[in-house]
């Protein structure tokens, strides 16, 4: 018997680095579906909210397209959701980047890196996970992933904090609870870890 | 901690990949496909490719390999050579590219960099100095130098330090420091340039040129600071391999990063 394709959902709101999701999607055996179409994201099996650009343009790209509502839809439903950098940020409900609010789908705010640091954070650093989350089984303790940010979450509740990172401050690079993981990493970026982590979100849209 | 990272660079020339000496004198160094898996394999941080033509007819070209290297490699790329608008830029992105790096063009039209870091952010926007040494008396000085594909380039009587500041005001993420001098003699970083640079912008700043020795890299990562290291000929002429040079690095106590998996394989 031939195993279906899982259907993942990529939400295009001209936030970048859509094509290199695709591929690690692919490379898993998943089809990856660049849209910005509710119905599409709606009937996914997975949804990807990926993002690299600013808060308040990003934010208004996404309530032009009507996505807001079915991507915190999506949050809710427990089918599996993967957020990576602004698509982590863009989960709060504000940030020192702009005056838009996000999402709302957690308290807490996206502050700025510390001006001592060289900002970008642009690099390999590690995230060293406190919790554990079925999107990173099997990745090595200690191990780095690419980051590429200047802003960063601070959420109220720490009891959704999956993982952490020093870059001048200690801050959250990672938060998760049931169906959702949201990474300030690119996965897609990182090499054999950030793919281990595709292949098992990939592994739990398929169920 | 954020590891210094250490970045093969692949000069491609109609479809191959070549290395030359002070920009000069091309030889073949392979597929470069095949060179960019490997190196990923071999624990390379980072992967930048210049098209060291550029004209037209190459475009295309470097168009597909970049697609085809992104369908297989997973860590960042960066692309360069004959990148003059936002839509070339656009394109060389949506073939697989994470960052653009720009020189030439962006000394004939410093604009270039705020249009590019307007639209897809200053993350995406490289510098990709070239700079050349006009005075080793007394205080050193460097010249930036333009249209470098095809030898020394030509002087453009811009100073080094003072287009670097510009240009990171204007939305340069990242500055990757080509000292024509060194390029391909082996026999180490211009260190001077690159902690005079390294002092005065704030963005993260590349050592390339000249890279002959695990040794040579880390005086960049160390002494001069340098935030990564570029090499090309070690690595492409089987000197010493990605991993060798790390392991030398990180025995002296500079955080690296090692991969402890292999990359997972298709279902």
């Amino acid at each position: 018997m031939v195993m279906k394709k899982p259907k993942i959902a990529i939400v295009n709101y001209q936030a970048g680095n859509l094509r290199s999701v695709q591929k690690a999607l692919e490379w898993h055996g998943a089809v990856g579906i660049i849209t910005s179409n509710p119905d599409v994201i709606e009937c996914s099996d997975g949804l990807v909210f990926p993002g690299q650009g600013a808060n308040d343009s990003s934010m208004k790209s996404l309530r032009s397209k009507g996505l807001i509502e079915p991507l915190i839809q999506f949050i809710s439903s427990g089918k599996p959701f993967l957020g990576v950098c602004l698509g982590l940020q863009l989960l709060f409900n504000e940030s020192e980047e702009g005056n838009e609010p996000g999402l709302g789908v957690l308290d807490g705010k996206v502050k700025k890196l510390p001006t001592s640091q060289k900002i970008p954070q642009m690099g390999w650093n590690r995230v060293i996970f406190n919790d554990f989350h079925p999107i990173i089984e099997g990745v090595p303790e200690g191990s780095h992933f690419y980051f590429v940010h200047s802003y960063y979450a601070e959420p109220e509740d720490s009891n959704i904090v999956t993982g952490k990172t020093v870059y001048g401050i200690e801050f959250c690079s990672a938060v998760g609870w049931d169906n959702v993981l949201a990474v300030q990493f690119h996965p897609e970026k990182s090499g054999a870890n950030g793919l281990l982590m595709y292949k098992n979100f990939v592994k739990l849209a398929r169920v | 901690m954020l590891a210094k990272r250490i970045i093969p660079c692949l000069d491609v020339k109609g479809g191959r990949v070549v290395k030359g000496v002070k920009f000069l004198d091309h030889r073949d160094a392979g597929d470069p496909v095949a060179m960019a898996s490997s190196y990923d394999k071999d624990g390379a941080d980072e992967l930048v490719f210049y098209d060291i033509t550029a004209s037209s007819d190459d475009r295309s070209i470097m168009l597909d390999v970049v697609e085809k290297v992104a369908e297989q490699v997973f860590i960042p790329l960066t692309v360069g050579g004959g990148l003059r608008s936002v839509q070339d830029m656009q394109k060389m992105l949506e073939a697989g590219a994470d960052k653009i790096s720009i020189n030439t063009a962006a000394v004939d039209n410093p604009n270039l960099i705020a249009e590019g870091a307007d639209r897809f952010g200053c993350q995406c926007v490289v510098l990709g100095l070239d700079a050349l040494r006009i005075s080793s008396v007394s205080a050193p000085r460097w010249e930036v130098r333009t249209r470098t594909g095809h030898g020394g380039g030509q002087p453009t009587g811009i100073d080094v330090l003072e287009w670097v500041v510009r240009a990171s005001e204007l939305g340069a993420g990242e500055i990757v420091v080509n000292s024509i001098d060194r390029d391909g003699t082996l026999e180490g970083y211009d260190l001077d340039l690159l902690k005079a640079i390294n002092e005065i912008v704030n963005v993260p700043v590349v050592a390339s040129g000249g890279a002959g020795s695990p040794k040579h890299m880390f005086e960049a990562l160390v002494d001069a600071n340098a935030d990564a290291a570029l090499a090309a000929s070690i690595l492409h002429y089987g000197t010493y391999t990605i991993e060798q040079t790390k392991e030398y690095i990180s025995r002296r106590g500079v955080p690296i990063r090692f991969s402890n998996l292999q990359l997972a394989s298709n279902p």
